[in-house]
């Protein structure tokens, strides 16, 4: 497929922020000055200004002395490019490559994208209308190559398409700055009477390098299409990425689903052939208003599988706000890893924690409810009850050390040990009776003490002496004195669990 | 007359039966032998003298102690559930299960997977879509209320997707009607002190089982060795029961 290159001119980039801005400035005069040597140079002029007389590179004095009543800015030096920038990422809905191009300009990689808007002339109208119903004068024109589109933007008559491979013909007769030459080659040009391109571009090479250096040469190379120009566009391209224009603005979820189904399918399609699977991923919907909606999913292991993809992203549609409606709908994945094709088996074993069903069920369950909810524990090497388990870093990590079941250990475990009254006999008896919330336990029977080191490097504190008792009523606690028996009694007795 | 058509009776009821057991959403293809065996007596109660896998089980539970034996039965079947390897998943408002605790049931505790949510309605939502995932052995679920309604979904999920599931309801407001195919409560005994010997014993269980669909309720002691039923002494009305029903 022929590349095709739009290149947009801004004619009055500046002006036309200040008059969008600020209201009234389109039916007054005005001008952009900086300081420069003691004087005022006007650096932009509005359109009414440029119709009066008043050029850029004049003293704002004389300016002043043509129109009395002439408005006058700071220039601000850092505007277009900032300007740009915001447009470029606008015009991402036209194109994935758009470059900026200072310091009036934007190019953008049309290939391919044309058809979309129904031909080149429909999709050349509406950028032009778009931009100008945001009061941006511009002139567009698309061509096989960046210099060709950048040269009848700015210097062209009628037309404004260049059709493929007729970039020689277009440029001949376009004056010599059509080039993007520097200044003092364009001033040598003319000096020498070669005003039009076609004046030297038949001229042998060797001569025209020796006169005017390489640059000359490489400039009408890549406008002629010789040489290929690589543009830097705004954004770096991501690999993983799928756009899905629309031609109405969409509005209502059932739209929204149908577009995210549609980019899901290609992009899975790709994985599928690139034995990739996805791991994390945004869908974007860029608004008519330039507003960006977007929303994020992430899974426990790479999945290409679009139907359970699209289930994560159904989770969070609703908060999507298309207010006026959505004309571009992106999806790109930001994390990709490998996955082989699975062999299919023969017979479904309930499978561990590879299954696949389970990972995607995980990743519903993180998706809606918050991925933290979702533990998982392996076992750490600490004798202090809290601190023998730890969360699993992944759903799937493996067992670093094995599970201790050495002593009895309650099912379950109060999150904070609770403060209890007991009778006990000294020196190391069991309990005799408890009090947990207001209720008498009698106990019955008992084991222990198992005694428990504070480990020290870890945090201060006393020991503990466990006690697995049972009460009358036959329910099995956990029990424990914090401490020695000592004169001071520092000791206290705390209800940790409750055994089967 | 009426005695020699009784038998042919029983037999067309029999038949009747087992044809009803499809009907109502409950597929005697899934059984795991070494849990019966276990169960011993129990089992007698069962439909089909099978304990129903891929159905919803139902717990009621009183107080904390009576959460903590409950689990411990339940556990003691995951363990059966779970020998070739496969995931339960835990749901419940609070994570008070001790990790470590479970490998004493046979339960690799790194198989089990916490999912702590507060809501009752997100606990509603997340235990459905775990029930509906064919690769779980098992779902526990310690939700406070259930209606007739969520448990009615939770049954047609398990229909689709074979998975047994456990409801543990502590401390609910009311006992309502639920479409699970049991309703038990567990409570603790004093252990078994017969042989005199020092400390606390094997625990001990009163098991009730008090609705089962197709099957006679019952109400067992049993106690817990190292996660294998052993029965104290079984209450005799059981068979008594089973053969009114059926007449």
């Amino acid at each position: 497929m022929p590349k095709r290159f739009i290149s947009i001119w801004f004619k009055s980039l500046k002006t036309d922020w200040f008059t969008r801005h600020q209201q009234g400035l389109h039916q007054i005069p005005f001008v952009l000055a900086s300081p420069d040597h003691g004087r005022m140079i006007v650096t932009a002029a509005s359109v009414l200004a440029q119709k009066n007389g008043v050029e850029t590179g004049m003293v704002l004095a004389d300016a002043r002395a043509i129109i009395s009543s002439l408005q006058f800015f700071d220039d601000k030096p850092q505007l277009p490019a900032k300007l740009l920038n915001g447009i470029a990422h606008w015009c991402i809905r036209y194109s994935p490559v758009v470059a900026i191009d200072l310091p009036d300009g934007l190019i953008l990689d049309a290939t391919g994208c044309a058809h979309l808007w129904g031909g080149e002339k429909q999709y050349l109208t509406d950028i032009f209308k778009r931009l100008k119903s945001f009061g941006y004068n511009v002139s567009i024109a698309i061509a096989d190559t960046v210099g060709a589109a950048w040269a009848i933007a700015r210097f062209g008559h009628d037309s404004f398409i260049v059709e493929t491979g007729q970039q020689t013909a277009a440029l001949l007769s376009l004056p010599s700055a059509a080039l993007r030459l520097e200044a003092e080659t364009v001033e040598r040009l003319e000096k020498l009477g070669l005003r039009h391109i076609n004046n030297f571009i038949s001229m042998p090479r060797s001569a025209l390098r020796r006169r005017f250096g390489q640059h000359l040469l490489m400039r009408l190379d890549q406008a002629m299409g010789y040489e290929e120009e690589i543009i830097q566009p705004v954004f770096p391209l991501n690999p993983y990425h799928e756009r899905l224009p629309c031609m109405e603005p969409i509005v209502t979820a059932t739209g929204i689903e149908i577009a995210l189904r549609r980019l899901l399918d290609t992009l899975c399609q790709r994985l599928q052939q690139e034995e990739k699977g996805l791991r994390q991923a945004w869908f974007k919907g860029y608004r008519v208003d330039g507003k960006i909606e977007k929303i994020e999913i992430g899974t426990n292991r790479p999945s290409r599988n679009s139907n359970h993809l699209f289930k994560l992203f159904e989770i969070k549609i609703e908060s999507i706000e298309p207010a006026l409606g959505i004309e571009l709908f992106t999806l790109e994945a930001s994390k990709v890893e490998d996955l082989s094709a699975v062999q299919e088996k023969l017979w479904n074993y309930p499978g561990g924690l590879d299954d696949v069903g389970l990972s995607e069920l995980l990743d519903r369950i993180g998706g809606k409810l918050g991925a933290n909810h979702i533990q998982r524990y392996v076992p750490d090497e600490h004798y202090w009850p809290e601190r023998s388990f730890k969360p699993a870093s992944s759903i799937n990590e493996k067992l670093q050390t094995a599970w201790k079941i050495d002593k009895p250990r309650p099912l379950q475990l109060l999150p904070e040990p609770e403060a209890i009254e007991v009778t006990a006999p000294i020196p190391d008896y069991p309990p005799m009776n408890f009090r947990y919330k207001g209720k008498l336990h009698k106990v019955s029977k008992a084991d222990g003490p198992e005694r428990i080191e504070q480990e020290w490097w870890l945090q201060e504190g006393q020991h503990r002496d466990y006690y697995y008792v049972e009460d009358e009523e036959g329910y099995r606690y956990w029990l424990f004195r914090s401490g020695h028996y000592d004169a001071a009694k520092s000791y206290k007795w705390f209800i940790h669990g409750f055994f089967a | 007359m009426s005695i020699l058509m009784s038998p042919s009776k029983a037999a067309i009821i029999a038949q009747l039966q087992r044809e009803i057991f499809p009907l109502q959403g409950f597929k005697r293809a899934v059984s795991n032998a070494a849990l019966n065996t276990s169960f011993g007596h129990i089992k007698n109660a069962f439909p089909g003298n099978i304990f129903p896998l891929g159905a919803v089980h139902e717990f009621i539970a009183e107080k904390a102690e009576d959460a903590a034996v409950t689990g411990s039965f339940i556990t003691s079947i995951l363990a059966f559930l779970m020998i070739n390897g496969g995931i339960t998943l835990w749901i419940g408002p609070s994570r008070s299960i001790f990790p470590p605790a479970l490998k004493s049931f046979g339960i690799a505790p790194d198989k089990i997977i916490f999912i702590d949510l507060h809501k009752e309605k997100e606990i509603l939502w997340a235990t459905e879509e775990a029930l509906k995932c064919e690769g779980l052995a098992a779902v526990v679920s310690q939700i406070q209320e259930v209606s007739f309604t969520a448990s009615r979904r939770l049954q047609l999920a398990v229909e689709q997707s074979r998975v047994t599931g456990f409801i543990v309801r502590q401390n609910p407001r009311s006992i309502n009607i639920t479409a699970c195919i049991s309703r038990w409560k567990i409570t603790s005994l004093a252990s078994d002190t017969t042989y005199e010997m020092p400390g606390v014993g094997f625990p001990c269980w009163n098991v009730e089982l008090l609705k089962i669909r197709n099957g006679v309720p019952g109400n067992w002691k049993i106690e817990c060795i190292a996660g294998r039923f052993r029965h104290i002494n079984k209450v005799a009305a059981v068979p008594l029961l089973q053969k009114k029903k059926a007449g």
